[in-house]
């Protein structure tokens, strides 16, 4: 039996690894971990990364990218029937009729809006299709950082050498190249809008390390630097009076004779009516895929992270890439059970906190990439068998979050850390005095839709940016990327959507393309219920799912 | 197991769940009152009462813990007009918040919104701050706000707080911070071309010289 007494949030038994945790502190703080070299690093990726379980993933069996290996989770949505009927949508009433049509409302819808409004799109002429609210996205979560090469000691050059060694060198170059460019541009323009980023009192940016950074690049808004962006984008999209539907999805999207994208089917979440918005161009802006829990994992993201972006995209033929990768972050909160897959931002480790095992050894560098910092914790649990056990049967490894305060004064954490403070005082625990317990948690959707430098698909008219698209970060995302990359590249879709529906002459829309997914289902022999996108995760109960009544 | 009253309906769920998956796991599937579910968004605030107090609570669905007898219900949308503002046009000070929203100098200093914030910001303190023309102390005070409303539900004076931190946030930030030299200069070099040359090289590369220009990177300090 586990002793179950609780002291200062931590039950008794955890108390006594604590102990070996504080006793090898000292020595620690002299010491770190050597880095792995690239060989090791391959070594252990293929034995502990969950992307290498080969049982975890199927070739699909239809579409553009026909026997691709991807995880179950994504092949079942692929593999699914359209939500819509063809002849239960009457598209001669047009609802919408706009230039520019963006599909989630996170950091790259609100980017795109923003920067095709000043491109010359009226604000009435831009409407935004949000599945909840606006802003309610990974964006608006995202604790850390955002890179970009502004120091004098720094330059894009060796951004894009990190960006592509932490991709494992199977990056698209051309994105990566626009990345690391148009960085300082972007960081710039969120300066220009009122960001509050950290400076020394001179203006300098504070700039720490990530993971596979060689320079210390990673701007920050104290651990808020997503909610700060966001609700900084969400305030001028709103002053700028840009159209907006909350609460509604876009379910399927629109074609023409030509094959080009004009426009989409949307739903009202709450009255269940459909409406048909028209547009010059589309932009696909919906995030990522978190909520499909691929391989059973928890997550760190957002409510409505279903992947819907790339349902849409695949059905009218728009090509995907890398979706066999998926980035689970080294650390999530692995207890206590109510904020059990939450993100541990990469700034703890970035201020100096070493993951250290039961008997408060370190195992690894505290700042690999984060596949390979995965991998090592997941070694350590569950080869070596140094984790941690939870009353829940989990597993994981503390983060020595005591240590910063130690490195960098006290008061260090409440100040730079406060968002995780907070969350771990509301269980009780002090994370200035003890460590966390953590373990990787889904966190990123590292492929998606594979876009051109202009951010076009494979599809004429129809644009993509953010978690939704592949090849920027090839199958591995470096921490601090993911703001930067739906900054850089919602700026450009944002232009390049104002510039193509200046030009853009388009047809009657259609849903011929879903008539043909069909078809094409049928022949690939896949007899399903499964319908998608899903739009919401299911998390009700498994009992009242099992007595529930489709009569009202 | 706890009992709970979902707008006063009584289910029984398991004591460690949030309030949050308690919802769910008695049958509600979220459209509303739902978003982030790690703390940020200010989406799933809900109102609460426990056995044997009479005081009204406030927390996050996602982040507190049923309690046995908890009666709850949530608030999935603060009703009020976002007033537009244009920076471009405005100076940084606190008389431009008061123009935009003049309700603040009618605060009776009652202090029932910082009561009610589940993020424990002084909201009362800041609305003075901003009354004294402290823009500074207002940001600071208030920079863990996830506008969830709940101050501005609870106001006599009737402020939407959230609305007028925002708009200290960004007037600060907009104006009274430092530029960054370095960033200026960055921009400059890089409109200029200057690292376009080694970022073409770097790409016609092949990946085994990559991967030794990658493992030679000095790491800083």
């Amino acid at each position: 039996m586990k002793k179950t007494e609780i002291v200062e949030g931590y039950l008794e038994y955890m108390r006594e690894s604590i102990e070996a945790v504080e006793k090898t502190r000292e020595k620690r703080l002299k010491e770190t971990f050597p880095l792995m070299s690239l060989e090791e690093r391959e070594e252990i990726l293929e034995k502990f990364h969950p992307d290498y379980k080969a049982e975890a993933k199927r070739p699909v069996k239809v579409g553009p990218n026909k026997g691709d290996l991807m995880p179950h989770e994504v092949a079942d949505l692929l593999e699914a029937h359209p939500l819509v009927k063809p002849r239960d949508v009457d598209l001669s009433k047009v609802d919408f009729d706009v230039d520019v049509l963006i599909i989630g409302g996170g950091g790259a819808g609100m980017t795109a809006a923003l920067w095709a409004n000043y491109t010359g799109v009226d604000a009435e002429n831009i409407l935004i299709v949000q599945k909840l609210r606006l802003g309610d996205s990974n964006s608006i979560m995202s604790q850390g950082g955002i890179q970009a090469a502004d120091k004098p000691n720094d330059s894009p050059v060796l951004h894009f050498l990190d960006v592509m060694g932490g991709g494992h060198f199977t990056n698209d170059q051309k994105l990566a190249r626009r990345l690391v460019l148009d960085g300082p541009m972007l960081i710039k323009w969120h300066e220009d809008l009122g960001v509050i980023y950290d400076k020394e009192s001179d203006g300098t940016m504070v700039t720490i390390h990530g993971g596979g950074t060689c320079r210390k690049r990673m701007h920050s808004a104290r651990d808020y630097t997503g909610l700060e962006i966001v609700r900084s984008l969400k305030d001028d999209v709103l002053n700028k009076n840009i159209s907006i539907l909350e609460f509604t999805s876009a379910v399927e999207l629109l074609i023409d004779e030509s094959k080009q994208v004009v426009g989409a089917v949307l739903y009202n979440m709450e009255t269940q009516e459909y409406y048909v918005a028209r547009a010059k161009s589309t932009v696909l802006t919906t995030g990522g895929f978190g909520r499909l829990h691929v391989q059973g994992f928890p997550t760190t993201n957002h409510y409505g992270a279903t992947a819907d972006g790339i349902v849409l995209a695949y059905r009218v033929g728009a090509e995907l890439r890398d979706l066999d990768s998926v980035q689970y972050h080294p650390t999530g909160a692995a207890y206590p059970e109510q904020i059990v897959g939450l993100l541990v931002t990469e700034k703890v480790r970035g201020l100096g906190a070493q993951p250290v095992n039961k008997n408060g050894e370190q195992f690894v560098y505290p700042r690999e990439p984060r596949d390979v910092e995965a991998s090592a914790i997941i070694r350590e649990c569950y080869e070596r068998n140094n984790g941690i056990e939870t009353p829940t049967g989990m597993r994981g490894v503390w983060l020595d979050s005591p240590m910063i305060d130690i490195l960098h004064g006290e008061g260090t954490i409440a100040k730079r850390l406060p968002a995780m403070l907070r969350q771990y005082k509301r269980f009780d625990i002090d994370m200035t005095r003890d460590p966390i317990l953590v373990f990787p948690t889904l966190h990123f959707q590292n492929g998606g839709i594979i876009i051109k430098e202009n951010t076009e698909t494979t599809i004429q008219g129809l644009f993509a940016s953010g978690e939704v698209t592949g090849g920027t970060h090839g199958k591995n995302r470096l921490m601090g990327n993911s703001i930067l990359d739906y900054s850089v590249f919602g700026r450009i879709t944002g232009i390049n959507a104002a510039k193509h529906a200046k030009k853009a002459k388009i047809g009657k829309p259609t849903l011929d393309h879903v008539t043909k997914y069909e078809k094409m289902l049928k022949e690939a022999g896949i007899e399903t219920d499964r319908k998608a996108p899903i739009l919401l995760p299911e998390y009700r109960g498994e009992k009242v799912l099992s007595r529930a009544l489709d009569i009202f | 197991m706890a009992t709970i009253y979902i707008m006063g309906k009584a289910y029984k769920v398991p004591n460690t769940l949030t309030i949050m998956k308690a919802i769910e796991y008695v049958g509600y599937r979220f459209v509303r009152s739902c978003g982030c579910r790690g703390g940020f968004c200010g989406a799933c605030t809900t109102f609460y009462r426990v056995k044997n107090d009479y005081k009204l609570h406030v927390d996050l669905a996602c982040q507190k813990r049923v309690e046995d007898g908890i009666y709850i219900v949530q608030l999935p949308f603060m009703p009020a007009e976002k007033p537009r503002w244009d920076l471009d046009k405005m100076k940084p000070a606190t008389d431009e918040v008061i123009r935009v929203f003049p309700e603040i100098t009618r605060c009776l200093s009652c202090n029932v919104c910082a009561q009610a914030c589940p993020q424990d910001i002084e909201v009362m303190r800041t609305i003075q701050a901003l009354r004294r023309g402290d823009l500074e102390d207002a940001v600071n005070l208030t920079f863990d706000c996830i506008s969830c409303g709940a101050c501005s539900m609870r106001c006599p004076a009737e402020i939407t707080h959230y609305q007028v931190f925002q708009l200290a946030r960004r007037l600060y930030g907009k104006y009274e911070t430092i530029p960054a030299k370095h960033l200026i200069e960055r921009v400059k070099e890089i409109e200029e071309g200057k690292f376009d040359d080694e970022v073409s090289k770097l790409m016609d590369t092949n990946v085994e010289e990559l991967k030794e220009l990658y493992k030679k990177r000095e790491i800083e300090k």
